[in-house]
């Protein structure tokens, strides 16, 4: 039965959120940003660098992505491992190809297992975001805080050890988190995280441990979801990454500066017949004007500066 | 458990008395904004997990807030740019969350009807006293914020008892959308009081459309398309009625709103389309379709 009752004078039931860790605030009633040199959208795009143990158990719940059949699901393991080996260098080609920035959100057992990939994604230069342990092991409420800050400080020491020095964000595999995930990410110094997706500029997060950025990194405009989860085809993914933009672009010069986020997995967009529909994507957004090509450090870094954040 | 709530009789799709809208329009337009508040720890309900993860599952709650914190506006200004007043599905303890939303839509002169007070807490279980106590707090609750008086329902994430609908209609609401049953308004059979169902569409809905059949945003708009064109044709024998049910959090997905927007300007550049609401459509038709409505259903099922 109820662990609470359903008709309280429920505390909660406020003015603003129905909890403590961020001010309510409608996005179009901001001061507005404005990205660095006259730029609307800044084109945040993450690339998932993930390891899918096939001996996941899929406690206390199933992460997106992970196995599907009875175990050894072979199938659904080497699916996701393609990612790795083959759709990660063909999606890196594509960036390259038309001159696309991302972050790479790695799951540190990535530098276990691969750490020869770990090394030519950090001879990119770009930025790595902590993606946990692995796709078999989200963070939540039935672990102890002992267990969980010992899960990110191996992360974040497999990672740095293995040579990604400068990580400063943190993508929960599957956004999993418990109620102290936050203050055990703000504890270790990172500067935000990507797993409260419900708005599209950063904003300030409380934890006892200070403050952290919540960074607006899309479950929505997302490769996965679209083309496995919904089964929407290659040239409607496409129309969905040129629709986000062209509304944002619209918005975003009579309202100030949005964060235009894409995620991908390599699994998924480095298939060989869907390599094109990722480079029709990237070649649409790669010379528009009002486009900041920006990681999330930076995106952080500018909003901060501007909003005193 | 009953075979069926006997909520209404069946009636043919023909030869139904004719109904014709106001300045002779053949189809009822109206557009349902959910504005909605999820809980993050709400009271567990016996019947239904509110999330599928264990506290906190931050990620399905986001994905909900985001109607709020930035799909609203968007979907808001949208209407305004066709001249559509919402017709709120309201999650009622918005009223104290969101006031500033509330603000907006009252000012736009936009209707509300209750749609329970969180969208995480279900009706299943509840005793007939507590139901009352829902829909009293929902009408006074409106009122005291708005000044309005609400005269319709669509159920909490809708989830009933078998006795909702008598309810609703015993503490005096005139429309519920609970019924998917019709293209046009119907009288529901309730002991007390006066109730009838305004067409909800449950297909052209949102999170229908996108998060049980997946469909791609373009083809969200071919297919409300298609339902306008055959609601319009039949309309002119005896007058229809067509909701687009929407959810911010849904909907205002910019590459969802780049197609959406067009099916609007498509549905409004038609003639005799009357653009309403839910509680304007109720009561014209309770006030002149009423009673040939139910006298020839009892025909029917002589």
């Amino acid at each position: 039965m109820s662990s609470k009752p359903q008709f309280p004078d429920d505390p909660m039931r406020r003015y603003g959120m129905d909890h403590d860790r961020y001010d309510w605030s409608l996005l179009q009633k901001r001061t507005p940003v404005a990205w660095p040199d006259g730029k609307r959208i800044a084109l945040w795009v993450n690339i998932a660098v993930e390891v899918f143990p096939m001996n996941d158990d899929s406690k206390p719940f199933k992460l997106p992505g992970s196995m599907v059949k009875p175990y050894p699901d072979l199938q659904t393991y080497t699916w996701r491992d393609y990612g790795n080996r083959v759709g990660i260098y063909r999606v890196m080609r594509a960036a390259d190809k038309f001159g696309i920035k991302a972050d790479w959100s790695v799951n540190a057992a990535i530098a276990e297992k691969y750490p020869q990939l770990l090394r030519d994604i950090l001879a990119r230069d770009e930025d790595v975001i902590a993606h946990g342990m692995d796709m078999a092991s989200p963070h939540h409420g039935e672990m102890s805080e002992a267990q969980e800050r010992a899960l990110v400080e191996k992360t974040l020491s497999l990672l740095k050890g293995a040579g990604a020095k400068n990580i400063r964000g943190w993508l929960s595999p599957g956004k999993s988190q418990s109620a102290r995930t936050p203050e055990i990410l703000a504890d270790t110094g990172l500067e935000f995280f990507c797993d409260w997706p419900n708005d599209e500029l950063p904003y300030r997060f409380r934890t006892e441990a200070g403050e952290i950025t919540s960074m607006p990194h899309s479950s929505d405009l997302n490769d996965r979801r679209i083309i496995v989860d919904f089964r929407h085809d290659e040239a409607s993914f496409v129309d969905q990454v040129k629709d986000q933009y062209t509304y944002l672009s619209r918005e975003a010069a009579d309202e100030g500066g949005r964060v235009m986020s894409l995620t991908l997995h390599p699994w998924v967009t480095g298939q060989s017949h869907r390599i094109a529909a990722l480079e029709e994507a990237f070649a649409f957004l790669c010379d528009k004007a009002d486009i900041w090509l920006a990681s999330g450090a930076d995106i952080c870094t500018e909003w901060k500066r501007q909003t005193g954040g | 458990m009953k075979p069926s709530l006997g909520a209404y009789d069946w009636w043919p799709y023909r030869d139904r008395p004719k109904v014709v809208w106001p300045n002779g329009a053949r189809i009822a337009f109206w557009v349902a904004p959910n504005i909605e508040f999820y809980e993050l720890d709400p009271p567990l309900n016996p019947t239904r997990r509110a999330w599928p993860r264990p506290y906190p599952d931050n990620e399905a709650y986001c994905v909900r807030d985001y109607g709020n914190r930035v799909g609203h506006w968007r979907l808001m200004e949208l209407l305004d740019r066709h001249g559509i007043r919402g017709s709120v599905s309201l999650s009622i303890a918005l009223l104290d969350h969101h006031p500033e939303i509330i603000e907006a839509c009252a000012e736009r002169d936009w209707e509300f009807f209750s749609h329970g007070i969180y969208n995480t807490r279900f009706t299943y279980g509840m005793s007939e006293d507590e139901e009352r106590e829902m829909i009293r707090d929902s009408i006074q609750s409106v009122q005291k914020a708005t000044g309005q008086r609400i005269s319709g329902w669509l159920a909490p994430a809708l989830t009933y008892t078998d006795k909702t609908i008598d309810l609703l209609a015993d503490m005096g609401l005139s429309y519920t959308c609970d019924l998917f049953h019709d293209d046009q308004v119907t009288p529901v059979k309730t002991p007390t009081g006066k109730l009838c169902s305004v067409p909800y569409s449950l297909e052209y809905n949102d999170s229908i459309a996108f998060q049980v059949n997946n469909l791609p945003p373009r083809r969200y708009f071919d297919m409300l398309k298609a339902g306008f064109d055959r609601l319009y044709e039949e309309g002119a024998e005896s007058g229809t009625v067509m909701c687009i049910p929407l959810h911010a959090y849904l909907v205002s997905h910019p590459y969802r709103m780049e197609s959406f927007a067009q099916i609007l300007e498509y549905i409004c550049g038609h003639d005799d389309v009357w653009v309403t609401t839910a509680g304007e459509i109720a009561k014209y038709w309770t006030e002149n379709y009423w009673d040939a409505a139910v006298s020839d259903i009892a025909r029917g099922n002589a």
